[in-house]
C-alpha cells in the first residue's frame, strides 16, 4: 500500500437481506455500476462509482446481505472476505456504510455491533426512515450514535436528496481516516467468529442501546399483516401462486414473442448483409454459420430471460418471493428439496443457464447440486423449435377430451410435464442416495411487503441482461466456432453429392454414433444433427434442414422441413426424439455453466452422464412401445 | 430485557414447533440437541439468535404452511421469520395467551 493514494477510496455496504441496501446503492451511483465477478468464485461483484459532495470520487461496492460475518454461504463468505480484508485482490474498504432497515432496528442493529470488531471507520445509515417514521418510529439518532459509537444517518433511497446526509458523512468519515492512517494498522480488527454467548451479549447491547435511543418503536407494517393473511393461507395462497407462476410462464412466451421475430429478421437481415460483401469461402461460413447463427440463435432469447427477469425482480422487490418459498417448502420437500429452489427451477423454463446461476441463494451445497441436476430437465425455451417441428411434421391437428384441446396441445403439455414429473423423481432420488442428508433449515425473514421502484427493477434487468450477453459473446460464442469447425472441416471433396456437413468431423461422429442410435429408432440424418446440436438444441433444426437439402429460413425452413420429415421418418422415429429431446444434455452452454458454478469437473460429467442414459432409456422405450404398437 | 417473571418459571416449557396458529408465547431458551440438522454443532442456536429467536422475546406464530401445517411463519417482537417445526423445536417457550382466547 503506497503513501500517497492514487485510486478512489472505497466504501462497502454492508446489512441484512431486504435492508433495502441495493436501493441505497441504486441511489448513490445511479446507473454508473458494473457486475463483475470476484476472482475465483462465482459471486457477483456489484460496484459503482459517485462524487461525493466534497468532489471526492468515489468507488463503493454493494456487498451480498448477511446476517451475520459468521458466512453460510458462498455470498455471505465474499461479504466477510472483503470487510475483513482477506479478499485475494480486493482492496480493504476505507469505510463500511452499514445500512439498516430502520423499521426492524431490533434485528438489524446486533451485526452494527459485530462489525465495529473490525475496527474501520463505520457508519450506520438508518434506511427507511420514510416508512419507519409512518410506522410510528422515534430514534433519537444524535443519542443513538452516541450509544453505538458510530456516526449515524437517517436515510430514505428512494428519495431524491434522500442520501444527501450519508454522503456528507463519507465524506467526513474519509478524510478523518485518511488524516489518522488507519489502514497501516491492520491489528486493530478484534474480530472473531461470535459463540452463541457472544451472540446473546450483542442481543443484549442492542436492547440496552435501543432501550435509550428509542422513544417508541415501529409498529407492524399493518398492509403486511393484512395481505398475508390472505397470501399465505394455503387453501387461497397456494391457488394464488399458482396463478402468479402461470401468469409469468405466460408472459415469457407472450411478450417476448414479437421481440424475438424482430431480433430473428435482424439476424436473418445481418446474414444476408454479410452474405451479399463478403467473398465465398470458409470466412463467410464461419461469419454466418459459425457466428452469427450460432451466437443469433442464443441471443434471440434475450426477450424471454428479460420477460422472466423482470417478473422475478418484481417478486423479489414487492417481498413475494419469501412468501412463495414459504408456501412450497413443505410441498418441495416432499422430494427433498428447498424452498428456495423453485427460482432456479422456474427460470429454466426460459434457459437453464440463468436457472442455475440462480441456484446460488441455496446455502447448502447438497440442495443446491440437486437443484442445479434437475434444472436441465425443465423444458427451456430452445427445445421449442424442435417440439414444435415435429408436432407439426406428425401430429395431426384433432380435437381431444371433447374439443377443449387439440392433439398437439396435448403432446406439446405431456412433454412439459414429463420434465418436471421426471425433475422431481431425480431430485428424490438423489437427495435419497448421493445427495443424502437433512434439509438446510428454512429460517427465513418474510419482509414487509413494499411497492417496487421502477428504477431499481430497470438497473436490475440491465444487470441481468448485460450478464447474458456477456456469456452469450463470450464462452458460447466460443464453443459456436469449435462446433462450426467441427461440422465444416474437412471441405467435402469435389463433385460430392451429399449435404458437405457429411464429410466433415461432425459427419464423422454421426456415423460413428449411428449404430448406438439405431436401437432408439435413429437414422444417421438425425445422429449428424445431434452433434451441432451440442451447441445450441435448436440448431438441429437448422442441420436437418441442410441435410434434407432445403433452403429457407424460420417458418418456411420448418414447415417444409416438416412435410420432408414426415414423408422419410416414421412416427416412432419421430416420438422417440421427442423423448429423447426431453432429457437429453444437447447443450454445451448448461454443462458449461454447471463447471463454473460448482466449480467441479465431476458434476457436470455426471449430469451429461445421467441425462443421457435418461435420454437414451426414454427414447428406447418409447420406440419399442410405439413401434409394437403401431407397427414399424 | 425482560426478566423471566416469577410465576412463570414454574410453568414447564413447551417447544415453538408444536404451537398452533395465534399462539403467543415468550422465549425461555434455546436447546439444539431434539434437532437433526446437517449443521454443524451449535449453528443451528447461533443462526436462531441472529434471527432474533432469543431468550426474552416474544414470540406468535401467524401462519402455518401446506401440508401438515409446516413450515410456520412466527412473529418475533417486531419481525415475521418462516422456519419449519422441526428446527422450531430446538426454542423452548413458555406460552403467555392464545389469540382466540381474547
Amino acid at each position: 500500500m503506497s503513501e500517497d493514494r492514487k485510486s478512489p477510496p472505497r466504501v462497502a455496504l454492508v446489512g441484512n437481506p431486504n435492508s433495502g441496501k441495493t436501493a441505497l446503492f441504486n441511489a448513490m451511483t445511479g446507473a454508473r455500476q458494473k457486475v463483475a465477478n470476484y476472482a475465483g468464485v462465482t459471486v457477483e461483484k456489484k460496484e459503482g462509482l459517485f462524487v461525493s459532495p466534497a468532489g471526492t470520487r468515489v468507488r463503493v461496492m454493494d456487498l451480498p446481505g448477511t446476517y451475520s460475518l459468521r458466512a453460510r454461504s458462498p455470498d455471505e463468505e465474499v461479504t466477510r472476505d472483503v470487510v475483513l480484508g482477506r479478499m485475494e485482490g480486493e482492496e480493504v474498504p476505507d469505510a463500511v456504510v452499514f445500512v439498516a432497515d430502520a423499521t426492524n432496528l431490533r434485528l438489524n442493529l446486533r451485526l452494527a455491533l459485530e462489525l465495529k470488531k473490525l475496527g474501520r471507520p463505520i457508519i450506520l445509515a438508518l434506511n427507511m426512515m420514510d416508512a419507519a417514521e409512518k410506522q410510528g418510529l422515534k430514534v433519537d439518532p444524535a443519542e443513538l450514535s452516541a450509544e453505538l459509537g458510530m456516526p449515524v444517518v437517517p436515510t430514505i433511497a428512494i428519495q431524491t436528496g434522500g442520501i444527501q446526509t450519508l454522503l456528507d458523512q463519507i465524506d467526513r468519515t474519509i478524510q478523518v481516516a485518511e488524516l489518522e492512517g488507519w489502514s497501516h494498522n491492520r491489528a486493530e480488527c478484534g474480530w472473531s467468529e461470535p459463540s452463541s454467548h457472544d451472540l446473546r451479549d450483542y442481543h443484549r447491547e442492542v436492547e440496552r442501546v435501543l432501550a435509550r435511543a428509542i422513544h417508541s418503536h415501529a409498529r407492524p407494517h399493518t398492509a403486511t399483516q393484512h395481505l398475508d393473511k390472505v397470501l399465505l393461507m394455503p387453501g387461497i395462497g397456494l391457488p394464488i401462486l399458482l396463478a402468479v407462476l402461470f401468469l409469468t410462464f405466460q408472459a415469457v412466451f407472450t411478450w417476448a414473442r414479437v421481440p424475438m421475430e424482430l431480433l430473428d429478421a435482424g439476424i436473418t437481415l445481418l446474414k444476408e448483409g454479410v452474405d451479399l460483401t463478403l467473398p465465398d469461402g470458409p470466412l463467410k461460413s464461419l461469419v454466418i454459420d459459425g457466428i452469427i447463427a450460432g451466437v443469433g440463435s442464443v441471443i434471440i432469447f434475450l426477450p424471454q430471460i428479460l420477460v422472466l427477469f423482470f417478473f422475478i425482480q418484481m417478486l423479489e422487490d414487492t417481498g413475494y418471493m419469501a412468501r412463495a418459498a414459504f408456501l412450497l417448502d413443505k410441498l418441495m420437500g416432499g422430494v427433498g428439496l428447498h424452498g428456495r429452489a423453485f427460482i432456479p427451477l422456474l427460470s429454466s423454463f426460459a434457459c437453464a443457464v440463468p436457472g442455475i446461476m440462480a441456484a446460488r441463494t441455496i446455502e447448502n451445497r447438497a440442495d443446491r447440486i440437486a437443484t442445479i441436476m434437475i434444472a436441465p430437465l425443465m423444458t427451456c425455451s430452445a427445445r421449442l423449435p424442435v417440439y414444435t417441428l415435429l408436432i407439426a411434421a406428425f401430429i395431426p391437428e384433432r380435437p381431444v377430451l371433447g374439443g377443449w384441446i387439440n392433439l398437439p396441445g396435448l403432446v406439446m403439455f405431456a412433454l412439459y410435464a414429463a420434465g418436471i414429473l421426471s425433475g422431481l423423481l431425480v431430485a428424490l432420488v438423489m437427495k435419497r442416495t448421493v445427495l443424502k442428508g437433512a434439509r438446510e433449515p428454512l429460517l427465513m425473514q418474510l419482509p414487509a411487503y413494499r411497492l417496487p421502484r421502477p428504477r431499481n427493477v430497470a438497473l436490475g434487468l440491465l444487470e441481468r441482461g448485460q450478464a447474458f450477453l456477456v456469456r452469450a459473446g463470450t464462452t458460447i460464442f466460443t464453443l459456436m466456432v469449435v462446433v462450426w469447425a467441427l461440422g465444416s472441416f474437412p471441405a467435402p471433396p469435389d463433385g460430392a453429392l451429399e449435404p458437405a456437413i457429411r464429410y466433415s468431423i461432425a459427419g464423422a461422429i454421426g456415423h460413428a454414433l449411428e449404430p448406438l442410435l439405431a436401437p432408439i429408432g435413429f437414422n444417421w440424418q438425425i445422429a449428424l444433427a445431434l452433434v451441432p446440436g451440442m451447441a445450441a438444441r435448436e440448431v438441429a433444426v437448422g442441420v436437418l434442414g441442410t441435410i434434407y437439402a432445403l433452403s429457407g429460413n424460420g417458418d418456411a425452413l420448418r414447415s417444409s422441413l416438416a412435410t420432408a420429415l414426415a414423408h422419410s421418418w416414421s412416427l416412432p422415429t419421430a416420438l422417440s426424439l421427442l423423448a429423447w429431446y426431453v432429457f437429453a444434455p444437447q447443450c454445451l452452454a448448461t454443462l458449461s455453466v454447471v463447471r463454473r458454478e460448482l466449480n467441479s469437473r465431476f458434476w457436470p460429467l455426471v449430469m451429461f452422464v445421467f441425462l443421457t442414459g435418461l435420454a437414451y432409456g426414454a427414447a428406447f422405450v418409447t420406440y419399442r412401445v410405439a413401434v409394437s404398437v403401431l407397427g414399424g | 430485557m425482560s426478566p423471566a417473571p416469577a410465576d412463570r418459571s414454574a410453568v414447564n416449557p413447551v417447544l415453538l414447533g408444536s404451537l398452533g396458529k395465534g399462539t403467543r408465547a415468550e422465549i425461555v431458551g434455546l436447546d439444539e440437541s431434539r434437532v437433526h440438522t446437517p449443521l454443524k454443532s451449535g449453528e443451528l442456536e447461533r443462526r436462531l439468535i441472529e434471527m432474533g429467536l432469543v431468550e426474552g422475546a416474544h414470540v406468535e406464530v401467524l401462519h402455518e404452511g401446506f401440508p401438515r401445517r409446516d413450515p410456520i411463519a412466527v412473529r418475533v417482537n417486531d419481525h415475521t421469520v418462516a422456519l419449519r417445526r422441526a428446527e422450531a423445536d430446538a426454542v423452548l417457550v413458555v406460552a403467555l395467551t392464545t389469540m382466540s382466547a381474547v
